[in-house]
């Protein structure tokens, strides 16, 4: 294998230095002009892209059933161990015959890996776009079962942050059921 | 000198230090607006329309923050330093002509405060006694940082110094006068009987000396935040370290407004008689230096982001190596045409 020596001789115009630095100084004043990257958060919020690991929700059916069987595979898939469930029979008449009578998430536990939404059979628990949620309060960041429900009706069309985004509602956006 | 003189003589003053500490405000918001835009964000607009009132609660700030003087430092010569920097700072303005003459009530009142025989030598001499607040904070805060600081500062002020009066020698041959008054007379008429087109080469040496001088990006040895800290005023806190702050704005005013002076026609307005036209040159006159002024003001913090920071000896060898000898031989140069034009 040979020696590739690179050399660099500047010229008697690199020497100058001059015309580099005013190179330099025109791509400063390009990005002088250039559209500001900057969202200015509590007053517009981004949109995230699809795929964005945020606030869990539990899926309905069209009829309003609710999809989750409480089989517990999400809570078992789940590496923080943030979701605590409690089986119960469904009480309609149709379709699956279980459906959890307890179902929250400690979202301040929650790592939002979105392994439970690969571990779920009936594509019940999903991850949604919805990253700001935060509170005064730890009690208050246990999202229960109505409350992951809600966020459903929510997020079901995809327009989050197109409906609520701007509103200067802060984090109240999220029904948390404080029972 | 009458009482009306004297009356004059002081609005003259209140005018010059009203406008000099309404353009550090201004500076203050331009400095974090344009430093924001060049990297893509926005800065600072909460504070008032457009965030313009900024600097104001930057100073309400200052004002209520409890001022810290350190366990083992040098007390009054602590309290000393920043005003030995920010009095220079803000004296130095006083010999710049900021506009033609103008004429109230029959009354003809040259727009400068002073116009001293030696105003070029003031000038100097000022600015380097600013140095010595620099100086004198490092020695007296009983930090290293600071120390280092002062040290970088005292270092850097012998390697560009030179350069920048040589490079002012060359103005002063070919305008025959240390009045800036009088260099401004000489550069007036037409565009390029600017200094800046007779003298490229010393226009380059000053144009790098003053930023050494004020301390900014690429020669802000004595501050170098990532190095020391924060250079020389890492101890101080409140209204001193705002003394320190105010004092380099002040400093980058003067030095804008001495280049305009010095390079760029001082407040002459290309290809109009300023004199012709009474008071309405005057307008004219004023409007194009603070014009110009604000460019070289913008060209401060334009550089301040597009370069990266000199080395310590990296700026030695510039000041010693590179700009001395530069400005000896465009000295030589000028003196050398200025002979054989006599001569012949």
């Amino acid at each position: 294998m040979g020696i590739v020596t690179k050399s660099y001789e500047p010229t008697f115009w690199d020497k100058l230095y001059f015309p580099a630095l005013i190179r330099g100084l025109m791509v400063t004043l390009r990005y002088f002009f250039k559209k500001k990257v900057t969202v200015q958060y509590p007053d517009k919020k981004h949109i995230p892209p699809d795929g964005y690991r945020g606030l869990h929700r539990l899926n309905k059916y069209s009829d309003g059933r609710i999809r989750c069987v409480a089989c517990e595979m999400c809570s078992a898939a789940c590496p923080a161990d943030c979701i605590d469930i409690i089986p119960g029979p469904a009480p309609w008449e149709e379709g699956k015959e279980r459906y959890p009578i307890k179902f929250e998430i400690d979202l301040l536990t929650c790592i939002f890996c979105g392994f439970c939404e690969m571990a779920c059979p009936e594509e019940a628990i999903e991850l949604t776009e919805i990253y700001d949620f935060s509170d005064y309060s730890r009690e208050n960041l246990i999202i229960d079962r109505d409350g992951l429900l809600g966020v459903y009706e929510m997020t079901k069309n995809k327009n989050y942050y197109k409906k609520y985004g701007n509103i200067d509602k802060g984090l109240s956006v999220v029904e948390i059921d404080k029972s | 000198m009458d009482i009306l003189g004297f009356i004059i003589i002081l609005v003259k003053v209140l005018i010059v230090f009203a406008g000099t500490m309404l353009t550090v405000l201004i500076m203050i918001i331009a400095e974090r607006r344009v430093s924001a835009f060049m990297q893509g964000r926005i800065g600072p607009n909460r504070v008032g329309p457009k965030g313009l009132l900024q600097p104001i609660a930057d100073g309400i700030k200052f004002l209520f923050k409890e001022d810290i003087i350190p366990a083992g430092v040098d007390k009054p010569i602590f309290v000393l330093a920043p005003a030995v920097l920010l009095i220079p700072a803000l004296m130095t303005f006083a010999v710049i002509p900021f506009g033609s003459d103008i004429t109230i009530f029959g009354r003809q009142i040259a727009l400068q405060v002073a116009d001293i025989n030696v105003g070029i030598l003031y000038v100097l001499a000022l600015t380097s006694i600013g140095v010595y607040g620099i100086v004198l904070a490092g020695y007296s805060s009983n930090s290293k940082y600071s120390l280092l600081g002062g040290l970088r500062s005292s270092a850097q002020l012998i390697s560009y110094e030179l350069a920048m009066g040589l490079a002012v020698v060359s103005i002063i041959l070919l305008s025959g006068s240390l009045k800036l008054n009088d260099i401004v007379l000489d550069q007036q008429g037409y565009l390029f009987s600017w200094n800046v087109f007779k003298q490229p080469l010393a226009f380059i040496i000053f144009l790098i000396a003053v930023y050494a001088e004020t301390n900014r990006l690429p020669f802000d040895l004595s501050e170098a935040e990532q190095e020391l800290v924060g250079g020389y005023h890492t101890e101080y806190s409140s209204m001193k370290f705002a003394m320190f702050f105010m004092a380099e704005y002040a400093n980058m005013i003067t030095a804008a407004a001495l280049t305009v002076t010095l390079f760029f026609g001082g407040w002459d307005f290309p290809f109009v008689n300023e004199a012709s036209i009474g008071n309405w040159g005057t307008l004219l006159s004023v409007l194009s230096f603070i014009f110009k002024m604000g460019f070289f003001l913008f060209l401060f913090i334009w550089v301040r982001w597009t370069f990266p920071r000199f080395r310590y000896d990296q700026l030695m060898k510039l000041g010693w190596k590179v700009m001395l000898p530069i400005a000896i031989f465009n000295i030589f140069i000028t003196a050398g045409y200025l002979t054989l034009k006599t001569v012949v």
